[in-house]
C-alpha cells in the first residue's frame, strides 16, 4: 500500500461538506453581501398600495373563474378579425423576414465573407436584436400609420436579427472539408454555397424557422397595443372593460394556436433533423 | 434511383423522381399562394398614401427627435432603478416558482407521469404563451397600476421559459450519481440535494443570468401599459409628442440592453 498523500491525511476522519459554488471566500461573502444590499434597496423602493391590491383580489379571483367560462361568441367577430390579423402578420412577417435573413446570415458569417461585408451584417443583426419588437412598432405605427402593415414590418425586422445571428453561427460551426471538397471540383461561388455549405445548414434552418414562427406569432399578439395590427387591441379593449369572459376566450385561443405550432415545429424538427 | 432516359435512352441521374418533384412544386405553389393572400389582406387595410410619404414624416421624426434633450436623463433615474428592480425581482420570484415546477415536469424526478407531469407542462406552456405586456395588462386590471403588477408579469411570463430549461436539463442529468448517491442510503430529499441539484446548478445559474438579461429588455417597455418603470416615461413623452425626449429614453434603453448582455454573455461564459 502507497502512502497517502499529506492531503489526504489532512481529509481523513473530518466529515465531508459540500464544495462551495464559488471558491474563493472573499467573492463569496462579497457576492452575498451585495446581493442582500440589493435586495433590500429594491424592495424598500417598490411602492405598493396595498389596499388597492386587497381590492383587486376579488377581481383576480372573477378573471381566474371567467376561465372556466370563456366567451368566445359576444366580441366573436372582434375576437375572428383580430386573430386573423394576426395569423396573416405572422405569415407574411415570416416568409419576407426569413427571405432576407438567409443572405444577411450568410454575410455575417465569418468563413464565408469578406470583412467588410461581415461588419455591414453583423451591425445590422445588432441593431435588430438590441430593438425591443413594441419599440420598433412603435416607431412604425408612427411613421407608416396604423395597422397591420407597422406589425408585419416589425416582425419582419425582428426575425432578421434572430435568425440571421443563429444562421451565421451555424455557418461558422460547420464543417469545411465538406465546403472544401465542393470548392475542389471548380465550382463557383453560387455552387458552393448551395452544395458545401446549404445542406449542412439547412435541417437547423428549417427548425429555427419553424421556431420563430412560433415566436413572430406570439409576438403579433402585443402588437395592437400599440396599434400595430392583430389580436393585442381587441384583447386590450377586453380587459379595459373588464370583459374578463372575452379576455379569456382570447387568451385561451392564443394559448392554443401557440401549443398548435409549438407541436407542429417539434414534429417538422423530428423529421429535418 | 430516380433517372430518367436521355435521347438514345441513356439513363441520367436526377436528385428526384416525377411524382417527388411534383409533390415539392405543389407544395411550394401553396406556399406562395398563401403568402400572397396574406400580403394581399395587408395590403387591403394599408392606407398606401401614409406609406409613400413614410420617408418624408421619417425624416421630420427624425429631425424633431435630435438632438435628445440630454437634461431630461434627471428625471429617469428613477425610472431606470425602477426598471432594474422590476427586471432583478421578477426573475428572482420566477425563479423560485419555476425550481418546483420543473422538477415536477422532468421525467425523471416527477412523482407521477400521469396527472402531476402534464398540468406542470401545462403551466410552463401556458406562462410562456402570453407576453409579459398582456400579463401586465392583466395584473394591472387586477391589482392595479405600478411596480409590483410589472414585476408580477416579469415573474408569471419567466416561469415557463425557466422552467422549461431547467426541466430539459434535469432530463439530461448523468443517472449514475443519482444512482450512487441513492446506493449510500440516502433519502429522497437527500437524493435530489446531492445527486440532482449539483448536476444542473451551472445549467440554472445560466438560465437565470439569460432570463434576467431578456428580462431587463423586457421591463424597459411594461411601462407602456401602465406597469412601472422607463416605458412608463416612454409612453408619456410620446403622447406630448416630446420628440428630444423619445430620444433619449431609446438611447438609455437601448444602452441598458446592450449592457445587460454584455454581463449575461461574461456570466455566462464564467460559468460554463
Amino acid at each position: 500500500m502507497t502512502a497517502a498523500s499529506p492531503e489526504l491525511t489532512a481529509r481523513l476522519g473530518q466529515p465531508w461538506k459540500k464544495p462551495p459554488l464559488i471558491r474563493q471566500a472573499w467573492l463569496r461573502i462579497a457576492l452575498s453581501l451585495g446581493a442582500v444590499v440589493y435586495l433590500a434597496a429594491a424592495v424598500s423602493t417598490v411602492e405598493v398600495n396595498w389596499s388597492r391590491v386587497y381590492e383587486g383580489l376579488d377581481r383576480g379571483a372573477a378573471f381566474i373563474l371567467s376561465f372556466t367560462r370563456p366567451d368566445f361568441l359576444t366580441r366573436g367577430s372582434d375576437i375572428w378579425e383580430g386573430l386573423s390579423e394576426s395569423l396573416i402578420m405572422t405569415v407574411a412577417a415570416s416568409v419576407v423576414g426569413i427571405a432576407i435573413s438567409i443572405p444577411i446570415g450568410l454575410g455575417a458569417a465569418r468563413n464565408i465573407a469578406p470583412l467588410p461585408v461581415y461588419l455591414i451584417c453583423r451591425s445590422i443583426i445588432a441593431l435588430s436584436r438590441a430593438l425591443q419588437e413594441v419599440i420598433v412598432a412603435i416607431l412604425l405605427v408612427a411613421i407608416f400609420g396604423f395597422g397591420p402593415l407597422a406589425g408585419f414590418l416589425t416582425l419582419s425586422f425582428a426575425t432578421i436579427g434572430f435568425l440571421s445571428k443563429l444562421l451565421a453561427e451555424d455557418i461558422e460551426a460547420m464543417d469545411r472539408t465538406q465546403a472544401e471538397a465542393i470548392r475542389a471540383t471548380g465550382a463557383g461561388w453560387t455552387q458552393w454555397i448551395n452544395y458545401g455549405v446549404q445542406p449542412q445548414v439547412m435541417p437547423r434552418l428549417i427548425g429555427l424557422s419553424m421556431y420563430r414562427v412560433d415566436i413572430n406569432f406570439r409576438e403579433s399578439a402585443i402588437l395592437g397595443l400599440v396599434g400595430a395590427g392583430g389580436i393585442g387591441a381587441t384583447l386590450n379593449t377586453a380587459f379595459d372593460r373588464y370583459e374578463f369572459d372575452t379576455a379569456a376566450a382570447v387568451l385561451l385561443l392564443i394559448i392554443g394556436i401557440v401549443m398548435f405550432l409549438e407541436y407542429l415545429s417539434g414534429v417538422v424538427r423530428a423529421r429535418v433533423q | 434511383m430516380p433517372v430518367s432516359e436521355g435521347n438514345s435512352g441513356e439513363k441520367i441521374w436526377r436528385r428526384r423522381t416525377t411524382g417527388e418533384a411534383m409533390v415539392r412544386w405543389l407544395a411550394w405553389l401553396a406556399g406562395v399562394a398563401v403568402f400572397v393572400w396574406c400580403w394581399n389582406r395587408i395590403s387591403a387595410t394599408t392606407t398606401w398614401f401614409f406609406v409613400w410619404d413614410a420617408p418624408r414624416i421619417a425624416g421630420d421624426i427624425f429631425d424633431r427627435a435630435t438632438p435628445p434633450r440630454w437634461s431630461y436623463i434627471e428625471k429617469l433615474w428613477v425610472p431606470i432603478w425602477d426598471t432594474l428592480n422590476i427586471a432583478t425581482l421578477g426573475t428572482i420570484l420566477a425563479l423560485l416558482m419555476a425550481v418546483p415546477v420543473a422538477f415536477l415536469a422532468a421525467r425523471n424526478t416527477t412523482p407521477s407521469t400521469r396527472f402531476i407531469r402534464p398540468a406542470a407542462l401545462l403551466v410552463i406552456v401556458s406562462t410562456r404563451s402570453i407576453n409579459s405586456l398582456i400579463w401586465a395588462l392583466l395584473l394591472i386590471a387586477i391589482i392595479g397600476p405600478g411596480i409590483l403588477a410589472g414585476i408580477l408579469a416579469i415573474a408569471i411570463r419567466s416561469i415557463g421559459f425557466c422552467a422549461k430549461l431547467l426541466y430539459e436539463a434535469i432530463e439530461e442529468i448523468d443517472r449514475k450519481q443519482v444512482e450512487a448517491v441513492t446506493a449510500t442510503g440516502a433519502s429522497r430529499w437527500q437524493v435530489m440535494a446531492f445527486g440532482i441539484v449539483p448536476q444542473i446548478m451551472p445549467a440554472f445559474a445560466g438560465i437565470s443570468v439569460f432570463r434576467w438579461d431578456i428580462n431587463i429588455r423586457e421591463s424597459t417597455v411594461l411601462g407602456l401599459v401602465g406597469a412601472g418603470g422607463i416605458g412608463l416615461q416612454l409612453s408619456g413623452s410620446l403622447n406630448t409628442l416630446a420628440w428630444p425626449q423619445v430620444s433619449l429614453i431609446l438611447l438609455v434603453i437601448l444602452f441598458a440592453v446592450v449592457l445587460s448582455e454584455w454581463i449575461s454573455a461574461k456570466v455566462r461564459s464564467a460559468i460554463i
